[in-house]
């Protein structure tokens, strides 16, 4: 219903005639001027930005203007997918081409007229996101509304004539500064600007992640090791597929134009890593060092898998039992919580969550510990545990009420499990030394490493 | 609903003047001022147009805002036009921004306007600020109207010889502009193409192909002489920029080089065969005579190599660019090494999971072998969304083989089970496609199917129906007991298609199930009228078959059925009806058909073949929008397939001189522009950082190719990386004369410095460039005399030994620039490292540090632990040089000393000895003229004045083989006559012995691994299976340093490459029954492979 009104109000035809064929007739007009310009209307040729609602809250173009019509192809496909995760990222329409990507609540449509590798665009449509949300603090509608000023000169910057100029948040930086209240209050009494007005440094360089002119009082450099735990575990305990992945995140500030080169204790844990450009190849190929420029700031210096060999050390185990009796409008539900094979360490913000048969209609349980939640529209029941103690291990259980007539759920649901462990990398992975090259200075150093779960699924 | 009445109403009022704009853009701007009027924002207007006219730079800033927003939201903003195109001039900077913004936006409407701003623009080209110049490029080119084309033109053209690398880009961006605007001008903008292909910048490489992509497609014949510039930069080039390039050589490369595929097996064998001979210069005679064999060019190999380190990139498009290329040419045998990454990738967001798994589905249908060790990573959790579940278990399902179909069926089970019905039905259909695909499990399958009939849910239990249906089709035995079960179960299933499968099925097996048959026809008969159309069709269907059959006890029943539908009410099911009537009823009317009615009936039925849906995608060019969609996209540029015969590779030679000219005079300007910019710093950051890591031979060789490449030759200098495989089909003579004087050189330079040779060139480094200019640059060419001779061997061609030395010479006046600062980063090393501006970095940073560090990787370093040694045997074998009948008395004898660091650490000694069998002296015996392959030196040895009549001269000279075995030609002679003699090296002399730890070996053998890795299994005479035995055999076939090893059965031998430094690691693992495996680890195959050769029989024979 939600859906429906969407593209009913913002039909920029004024009569109610948004019926299909008056749409393509406005696009086949649309489309005609185009055609004057042949074919070639290359990569990225609009974006609309579209709230869960349906509404077009904005639309840029790098090319001639493509009506918001077209949007209507894309309600249609997302009516017809059963939630908004199966909306299918690329839409075919008669003229245009529909690739979108959905993050935070907002779909990003961009139309593409040509062959275009879609992963470029998905890729590139996740870095506009990316860069909203490190300019903004989120990626929301309302924090797109409030700056869209700064959204449209970002998005200008990030792509001319649909192909991406400069998306390193270190360049943009530099072009357009982010928003904070000091400045906004600066600028409004001096008339000063947020735009830049000399070509960034960096973009002329290879060195195109890094802005020139980095001056701390304070030199900092810190890497949080975190890893995550992807796992399947069957019924019965044991484990169906675990592999664990890795990313090491850096916080950098250090003045000048630092060369750092880290390294590990054990490098040969990782299996595949992917890098930050900045981080020079060959070098890691003939040594296991990662030597690189880093660009300032908050960025993601590699992110890795830990090969396969390797066992991975599950550290939580669930004792369940959830079974829905037949011919009986009730089950039971019982699921306790322990803690294995973690090192010492404490295992802590464990949250379980369970999407409950359709046929489920309320659940009546009591928690040893931590709190739960159930949600009888999405029938998401959430639990959560907290910090597990080995002493008392934590424990939910009770009586689920079943729609009565229906037939008995054939499948249990399974169990998702987030936990985290700090202080630990699961793999074992150690940084061995970071040393800085380029630079005089002392930087302090920290390295942080912390376990999660990742996509950590226990069926039942 | 009623927040959303308020803004239809807003909408209203300005949407329809942009409908009428979009239908008919010329049209006169009053149009939609019209419109305005009824606007609910006319008032707002009219205070934004005071604003813009006010004199504060505030107001028409928020004004300016304001407007922005109004577009931002789709809101109609043309009627401000003339008073936003007045500040097209402004100060301000941000004013000005948006006034483009607004401009790009609307100038295609009102043409007439925007041309007012025009001379801002024009104004604004010239200005010294390289982001005004090219932002008013931008606005210019984006503002779409074809008025201006000329005036467009005009500016691409000056943007494109601009001397900002960012200027050009945009002139790039602005082409493909340009030619949408107005595709006339297409010639002169290929040519302005043309101009910026041969760009240098990494900043302008994508952008220009991009351009290319767009205009001309279809012109290959541009890329030719860019082609190796484009795969050495490609490291370099920003991401997005990667992405485009990598496309385009994809297809290039399908139109230039042979397919690898034809004779995968032998491909790894050939290829290096192949390239030792090209190094031979040999290579168009080979390839005439042996048609047959493949080989990769060079340049194939070249792209490979290059986009490989890619596929660690961030960039998600980057991978799957990357692995496409590998799909679509790499040999099959490496095309493996994307599936790691492309896994890696599932990590990933919603629609990349989806984007790449649609590829990995296309990919594991021919190759299965590719994702099976990533099986579980397939694996489907509850939480994905239905279709990336849909895509994972189509993967698995093409994964299915017989090893691991139990572990799949257990998994699917779980999968049946699942709250999502639609992929529970999926899941069925993927049982059904393995049961058929291994026929090992068909049965279980089978079983597990029916015991899902008995499922509560109905759309599972009319997919398995479906399902078992096909499956019992495609193995027409004895399942009667199946079929009875499924017709107990018509009286539970509703679903038609279901229902109807049943029916279909005991009509066509009705002989197998003889009692049954007949009474579900009773029971259809019953409920005909309530049946859905499917169903009613497989009724009759079924009576029709049974009447055949069994006619006594069905006959009635039958007419019963084709009388209900005689009368129903679709006119299919009428039509059916009759027609069966008149095919299985005998009357007088029926004609011949009827006769043979029961071969129509129930003739044998092929199966249907169960695939996957994605079986017919691999047409299309992997990891484009075209193979998402599965169906053509507007601008497709088919893959095409490969040329029988590879068009001439030369095409791809590049002039050096030329390059060195133009690059020389950018370099010269770029300074003038920028006094303070240090172009060597950053290679000297690099250097310094090297020196304290504790650089290595190889390391060092790129080095000194880096500043090759920043002295002008870059690419065919990076290219010159990998000479090794660098087809050095130009040869010329005219060369020799700077080999003279670069082996000159370094024989100055070593002869200071051998000593220190053995600890690397760290310490030459220091030495030379603290020493005076003069050192300093003769090892700048002697460090790398290869890369020299190898960016020379691309031009050589047609050029004269003068024009090469001067060359020379202004490569040495700007070493000589060099050092001067070098001295100061190589001195003070990082503890004295100086405080540099902090801007000035920066902007000299202009050659990455990646591509350094990649150009390092080119050639194997080694680690530092890794120490030449002296030899461990000196071979006492010597070779006939010249024999005494043919030297007029005078003959002469080599053999290889094995003496390293006696002429450089290129050179190969080689200890001639020369004796006088005549009765008379023999005066001045020395080295003549010198016929040598491609970047081969030769040290001579000293002139022997006079050599007594039976006394007889040992000499040392030395020779550069270039690691390889081409044969040394060159005249020996006397004062009177000359001779001219061959000195060919076997394989194990172009090696010097090295140390290393076990531990070393084991690691650098890690790194060496698939390509770069032969073997053999030999059989080991019983006398050669101790270790002294073996050490010494294998020592004295080549010059290999022993490596300590823990095991009793492993020997491990260690050397590297004379010339490149390569390392080159021998296994020797002895194994039952006098066999061993000998395994040879190297980064030069060629080398490796002939060594293997060479060591084979040495361990067999006694």
């Amino acid at each position: 219903m939600l859906m429906r009104c969407g593209p009913g109000c913002h039909c920029p035809s004024p009569s109610p005639s948004n019926l299909i064929p008056k749409r393509v007739t406005s696009k086949e007009s649309c489309q005609a001027t185009d055609g004057k310009h042949r074919q070639s209307q290359k990569m990225i040729h609009s974006l609309f930005l579209i709230n869960c609602s349906g509404d077009i809250f904005l639309e840029k173009h790098w090319k001639s203007v493509v009506s918001q019509s077209v949007c209507d192809y894309f309600f249609e496909a997302q009516e017809k997918a059963i939630d908004v995760e199966n909306v299918p990222p690329v839409i075919s329409t008669p003229h245009h081409y529909l690739i979108s990507i959905y993050r935070d609540k907002i779909f990003f449509v961009s139309v593409i007229q040509t062959e275009v590798p879609p992963l470029f665009v998905i890729e590139f449509l996740h870095r506009v996101a990316d860069t909203f949300q490190d300019y903004f603090g989120e990626c929301s509608e309302t924090a797109i509304k409030d700056n869209v000023v700064i959204v449209y000169e970002l998005l200008e910057e990030m792509l001319d004539n649909g192909f991406p100029l400069a998306t390193e948040s270190n360049i943009l930086k530099e072009l357009i500064k982010p928003p904070t209240i000091l400045r906004s209050v600066v600028n409004s009494i001096t008339g000063s600007s947020n735009v830049g007005d000399t070509l960034p440094t960096g973009q002329l360089s290879n060195i195109p992640w890094r802005r020139a002119g980095v001056k701390y009082t304070n030199n900092e450099a810190y890497f949080d090791v975190i890893e995550e735990i992807d796992a399947i575990i069957d019924k019965s305990g044991s484990t169906v597929f675990a592999e664990i992945q890795g990313v090491i995140d850096s916080c950098i500030k250090l003045s000048g134009m630092p060369d750092l080169s880290l390294s590990f204790m054990n490098p040969r844990l990782l299996d595949d890593v992917s890098f930050h450009p900045c981080i020079r190849f060959k070098r890691w190929e003939s040594e296991r060092v990662l030597s690189f420029i880093p660009p300032d700031g908050n960025f993601r210096l590699i992110s890795y898998r830990v090969s396969s060999q390797n066992l991975v050390a599950i550290p939580v185990y669930v004792k369940h039992m959830i079974s829905f009796k037949e011919n009986s409008s009730s089950g039971r539900f019982d699921v306790t919580i322990g803690p294995k094979q973690n090192m010492g360490k404490t295992v802590e913000g464990v949250v379980m969550t369970v999407h409950m048969p359709k046929a489920v209609l309320n659940m009546n349980l009591t928690a040893t510990q931590g709190s739960y939640t159930f949600d009888p529209v999405t029938k998401v029941l959430t639990w959560d545990v907290g910090k597990i103690t080995p002493q008392k291990l934590p424990n939910l259980k009770g009586i689920v009420n079943l729609q009565s007539g229906a037939p008995k759920p054939e499948e249990n649901p399974s169990l998702n499990i987030q936990f985290k462990i700090q202080q630990l990398a699961i793999s074992g992975l150690k940084v061995n030394r970071l040393d800085m090259y380029g630079e005089k200075y002392k930087p302090f150093k920290g390295v942080k490493y912390i376990t999660k779960a990742g996509k950590f699924q226990v069926r039942t | 609903m009623s927040g959303n009445g308020h803004s239809y109403g807003e909408q209203a009022g300005e949407a329809a003047p942009e409908l009428a704009q979009e239908a008919a853009p010329t049209t006169a701007p009053s149009v939609p001022a019209a419109f305005g009027l009824f606007s609910s924002d006319t008032k707002k207007n009219e205070d934004l147009k005071q604003m813009l006219e006010s004199s504060k730079d505030s107001a028409k800033l928020d004004a300016m805002k304001r407007i922005v927003g109004m577009i931002a939201k789709g809101k109609n903003a043309s009627e401000l036009f003339p008073a936003v195109v007045k500040n097209v001039a402004s100060k301000n900077i941000e004013i000005k921004k948006l006034v483009y913004v607004y401009l790009m936006r609307y100038a295609e409407e009102q043409q007439d306007l925007a041309l007012l701003s025009i001379s801002t623009f024009q104004r604004a080209l010239k200005d010294p600020n390289q982001l005004i110049r090219a932002s008013a490029l931008r606005v210019l080119s984006s503002i779409r109207v074809p008025i201006i084309v000329p005036i467009m033109m005009l500016a691409i053209k000056e943007a494109s010889s601009d001397l900002s690398p960012y200027v050009r880009k945009n002139a790039a961006h602005a082409i493909q502009k340009l030619y949408s605007l107005d595709p006339e001008q297409k010639e002169m903008l290929i040519e302005v193409i043309e101009k910026l292909l041969k760009d240098r910048s990494t900043l302008v490489a994508g952008s220009v192909v991009m351009a290319f992509e767009e205009v001309c497609p279809d012109r290959i014949d541009l890329i030719h002489k860019n082609y190796r510039k484009l795969c050495n930069l490609l490291v370099d080039v920003e991401e997005w920029g990667q992405v485009v390039i990598i496309h385009m050589l994809t297809r290039y490369a399908r139109t230039q080089f042979v397919s690898p595929w034809k004779t995968d097996d032998d491909v790894v064998e050939e290829y290096n065969e192949n390239n030792f001979y090209e190094s031979d210069g040999e290579q168009k005679e080979k390839d005439r005579n042996v048609k047959k064999t493949y080989t990769m060019d060079p340049d194939h190999r070249l792209l490979l190599r290059n986009t490989k380190p890619l596929l660690q990139s961030r960039n998600a498009a980057v991978v799957m660019a990357v692995a496409q290329l590998y799909w679509h040419l790499a040999p099959k045998s490496e095309a493996g090494i994307v599936s790691k990454s492309l896994v890696r990738l599932l990590r990933s967001n919603r629609e990349v999971q989806y984007i790449v798994l649609q590829n990995i589905a296309t990919m594991s249908i021919q190759r299965k072998g590719m994702f099976e060790p990533y099986l579980k990573s397939f694996y489907v959790r509850s939480t994905d969304p239905t279709m990336i579940k849909t895509l994972k278990l189509e993967i698995l399902t093409n994964l299915a083989n017989e090893a691991n179909i139990s572990t799949l069926l257990r998994e699917f089970q779980t999968y049946v089970k699942s709250q999502d019905k639609q992929f529970a039905a999926a899941t069925i259909q993927a049982i059904g496609r393995c049961a058929t695909n291994i026929t090992e499990v068909t049965d279980t399958c089978l079983n597990g199917l029916v015991c899902l009939l008995s499922n509560r849910d109905e759309t599972v239990v009319a997919e398995s129906v479906v399902v078992i249906k096909k499956l019992l089709q495609t193995q027409p035995a004895h399942h009667g007991e199946i079929i009875k079960h499924m017709a107990k179960l018509l009286d539970n299933i509703t679903v038609p298609v279901a229902r109807a499968s049943i029916l279909w099925l005991i009509g066509e097996y009705c002989e197998r199930v003889p009692k049954i048959a007949p009474d579900v026809l009773r029971k259809t008969a019953k409920s005909f009228t309530n049946e859905d159309d499917l169903v009613k069709l497989q009724i009759l269907n079924l009576g029709a078959k049974l009447y055949l059959t069994n006619s006594k006890q069905t006959k009635l029943l039958t007419q019963y059925v084709l009388n209900l539908g005689k009368y129903d009410q679709s006119y299919d099911i009428r039509d059916r009806t009759r027609f069966i009537r008149q095919l299985i009823v005998p009357n007088e009317k029926s004609g011949a058909l009827s006769k043979y009615a029961k071969k129509i009936f129930l003739a044998q039925k092929p199966a249907p073949l169960l695939e996957s849906p994605f079986k017919d995608r691999d047409h299309f060019q992997l990891g484009t929008l075209s193979h998402t969609l599965n169906s053509r996209a507007t601008g497709y540029l088919e893959l095409s397939d490969w040329p029988d015969v590879a068009p001439d590779p030369a095409v791809r030679n590049v002039e050096v001189a030329e390059s060195a000219k133009e690059w020389t005079a950018i370099l010269g300007k770029t300074k003038k522009e920028k006094p303070t910019e240090k172009f060597y710093s950053e290679s000297e950051e690099e250097e310094d950082e090297s020196a304290s890591t504790g650089a290595t031979e190889s390391e060092s060789g790129s080095e000194s190719e880096k500043e090759d490449k920043e002295e002008g030759s870059s690419d065919e200098s990076s290219g010159s990386s990998s000479s090794s495989e660098e087809s050095s089909d130009s040869e010329s003579d005219s060369k020799e004369s700077t080999a003279k004087k670069t082996s000159g050189a370094v024989k100055e330079s070593n002869a200071e410095e051998s000593k220190k040779k053995a600890k690397g060139i760290s310490k030459n480094r220091n030495t030379s460039s603290s020493s005076d200019t003069e050192s300093s640059s003769s090892e700048g060419s002697s460090s790398d005399s290869k890369s020299v001779s190898d960016s020379r061997s691309d031009s050589d061609s047609g050029k004269s030994g003068s024009a090469t030395s001067s060359k020379k010479e202004e490569k040495t006046a700007q070493d000589r620039k060099t050092p001067s600062k070098q001295d100061v980063f190589l001195l003070d090393l990082d503890d004295f490292y100086p405080v540099t501006t902090p801007v000035a970095v920066p902007t000299a940073a202009v050659l990455s540090p990646s591509l350094t560090a990649d150009l390092e990787g080119l050639s194997l370093s080694g680690s530092s632990v890794i120490d030449v040694t002296t030899q461990v045997f000196v071979p006492t074998k010597t070779h006939e040089m010249l024999h005494r009948m043919t030297g007029k008395g005078l003959s002469a004898h080599y053999h290889f000393s094995r003496q390293p660091d006696m002429f450089g650490d290129h050179m190969v000694p080689v200890q001639v000895t020369v004796t006088n069998t005549t009765d008379q002296k023999i005066e001045n015996i020395h080295i003549g003229e010198k016929k040598l392959p491609l970047g081969m030196r030769i040290h001579e040895f000293n002139p022997i004045e006079c050599l007594e009549p039976g006394g007889s001269v040992t000499v040392s000279m030395g020779i550069d083989f270039c690691d390889s075995t081409q044969t040394a030609s060159f005249q020996l002679c006397t004062k009177d006559d000359h001779f001219n003699v061959n000195i060919q090296p076997p394989v194990g002399e172009l090696l010097l012995p090295v140390t290393m730890s076990e531990k070393d070996f084991k690691k650098e053998q890690g790194m060496l691994t698939g390509m770069n890795e032969t073997s053999a299994t030999i059989a080991v005479a019983p006398q050669n299976s101790t270790s002294l035995v073996i050490i010494e055999k294998v020592v004295k076939a080549a010059n290999l340093g022993v490596v300590p090893s823990g095991q009793d059965n492993i020997h491990r031998f260690a050397a590297k490459t004379v010339h490149s430094g390569s390392l080159m690691l021998v296994t020797v693992e002895l194994k039952e029954s006098s066999t061993a495996q000998l395994i040879i680890n190297t980064e030069k195959t060629v080398i490796g492979s002939v060594l293997l050769r060479e060591l084979k029989p040495v361990l067999s024979q006694g």
